[in-house]
């Protein structure tokens, strides 16, 4: 579905991820953990294309996209869900919606505002709403609706429980779970949040100082004192 | 009395109308892309020029006016092609580079077409009220005005375009991570304001002499109206034209014209002290505010 080979990124002259490799298959729901600072935003931005690499290649389902512009990596089906949503606050929660319809726009079909509303029916209420006047919890899920709309085969999530309080983030955590396995998207995410990393992994890499220092199977992301382990200092 | 109403309504929509067409152009593209075009008066001068040489070819008018248009729209893409896109997030070195292209502009012309060219008679003749008499044409101008405003903002608030191009400019990045062209975003609405300030050059030509250096008869009043406007185009830049049309008209018919033109300037002076971000910077807070503290309707 998705693979990262041996891809180093960075700002200038400073490299935040070196010679990182992942492999995602189709269907998978994948945690990308580590601690403040170790590359794992930066990593999800060199796989959407809105930072290029240094070394390094990306396929997604065979297909090479290492030089392919972000524009082009969403229409070919990838759904990003940025860190802090990426909403646009002046626009309206349907016009935030609309603006998901050219993700995955290569394989066409028809594009409904219904797919979010069926997954966050909170949003349909809210339609006419100016998206910077809503919670952060609608945010939220405005931001994950957004991208449902093209219906993506890959969603790039970072950080998805950024700011939201316990029960969100088991909510969100939960929409997830089912949007993966009705949709049968692939999900790929960043998370700090041990809980959320429990309730949604099936597999995991760890990512420390640019690199990926370990790689946790269903056992490791499901246990508490690992994860730990690997998000402490 | 009546003959007075008349007369202030009348200078009030041609002062309207004149700031209005002046700006538009220049004021899409600074608000939907922040870039500051100071070719724009040689933009509208460029469509006074193929207007004028296309009207006086055959083509018969309001075609001609069109055509010119098209033309800067065509050549606004160029420039943002070949020098804007390059300065993005450059403001200073984008206004350097438009200035450039305004010289080469005027001074090009110059040498093209001479000092000046043999102008299209203004259109519709004119109609009295009491003793004085009024030109059609202006009156034209000022239903144009509005028609081209609706038209805008029916673009921009309800075509899949608008939606993208106003997504882009309040974050480019995440528009182009959803899908969108960012670039081909930019380069169609630099060719769309530089087609408004070709269609208002084109407008105002039969009222004016074409001459290289016509955009300096309106570069500093659609400067001005941008400004007072904000970052808004479609919201600010009508009310701005309205309030400086307002002041100019007033202060124009009773002193003169050069009052009238100092009055202006002193009002955006005023207003910019008080709304740095412009009237619709003040628009954009107060919507924006949270929903608990909305207050009537």
């Amino acid at each position: 579905m998705l693979d990262v080979s041996h891809v180093t990124a960075g700002y200038g002259r400073t490299m935040i991820v070196r010679d990182v490799s992942l492999a995602i298959q189709p269907g998978e729901i994948v945690a990308i953990i580590g601690r403040n600072g170790v590359g794992k935003t930066t990593l999800m931005k060199a796989i959407i294309g809105l930072l290029p690499l240094v070394q390094g290649t990306i396929s997604l389902a065979g297909a090479a996209i290492t030089a392919a512009p972000a524009n082009d990596r969403a229409q070919r089906g990838i759904g990003y869900v940025p860190q802090g949503r990426g909403i646009f606050p002046g626009l309206t929660v349907e016009e935030n919606l609309e603006m998901g319809t050219l993700i995955n726009a290569r394989v066409g079909g028809e594009r409904r505002h219904d797919v979010a509303f069926q997954y966050f029916p909170h949003l349909a209420e809210r339609r006419r709403q100016r998206a910077g006047t809503l919670s952060g919890g609608e945010q939220a899920m405005l931001a994950i609706g957004r991208v449902l709309i093209g219906r993506p085969t890959l969603m790039l999530l970072d950080e998805p429980s950024e700011g939201l309080q316990p029960n969100l983030v088991q909510q969100i955590g939960d929409d997830i779970k089912r949007i993966n396995a009705e949709l049968g998207t692939t999900v790929l995410f960043v998370e700090q949040n041990i809980e959320l990393v429990m309730n949604l992994s099936q597999r995991g890499y760890v990512i420390d100082k640019g690199q990926v220092s370990a790689t946790l199977s269903v056992a490791e992301v499901t246990n508490q004192d690992a994860l730990i382990r690997h998000l402490t200092v | 009395m009546l003959d007075g109403v008349f007369n202030a309504l009348y200078q009030f929509q041609v002062s309207f109308s004149f700031l209005l067409l002046s700006a538009i152009g220049l004021a899409v593209i600074f608000g939907m892309m922040g870039v500051i075009n100071l070719a724009h008066g040689e933009f509208m001068m460029l469509g006074a020029y193929i207007t004028t040489i296309v009207a006086t070819a055959g083509v018969p008018v309001p075609l001609a006016m069109l055509l010119g248009a098209l033309g800067v729209g065509l050549f606004g893409a160029i420039v943002e092609i070949l020098v804007v896109r390059r300065l993005y997030g450059r403001l200073l070195d984008s206004v350097a580079a438009t200035w450039a292209v305004g010289l080469i502009l005027s001074q090009g012309m110059l040498i093209l077409t001479g000092p000046s060219m043999q102008g299209i008679s203004s259109p519709f003749g004119s109609f009295s009220v009491g003793a004085t008499s009024y030109s059609w044409y202006r009156v034209v101008l000022g239903v144009i005005a509005l028609v081209l405003l609706g038209s805008l903002y029916l673009v921009f608030m309800k075509t899949r375009y608008g939606l993208r191009a106003r997504a882009t400019i309040q974050n480019p990045a995440i528009a182009q991570a959803l899908g969108v062209d960012t670039a081909r975003m930019y380069t169609i609405t630099f060719a769309l304001g530089s087609a408004l300030a070709g269609l208002a050059g084109g407008l105002f030509a039969p009222t004016a002499t074409i001459v290289p250096f016509f955009g300096t008869n309106y570069i500093v009043e659609a400067f001005v109206t941008v400004i007072v406007g904000g970052a808004n185009a479609l919201v600010g830049t009508p009310i701005a034209a309205m309030l400086l049309g307002a002041v100019n008209a007033a202060l124009g018919t009773e002193f003169g014209l050069y009052i009238g033109r100092v009055g202006l300037l002193l009002t955006t002076i005023l207003i910019i002290r008080v709304l740095p971000d412009g009237i619709s910077g003040l628009l954009d807070r107060w919507r924006m505010r949270p929903t608990g503290t909305r207050s009537g309707k």
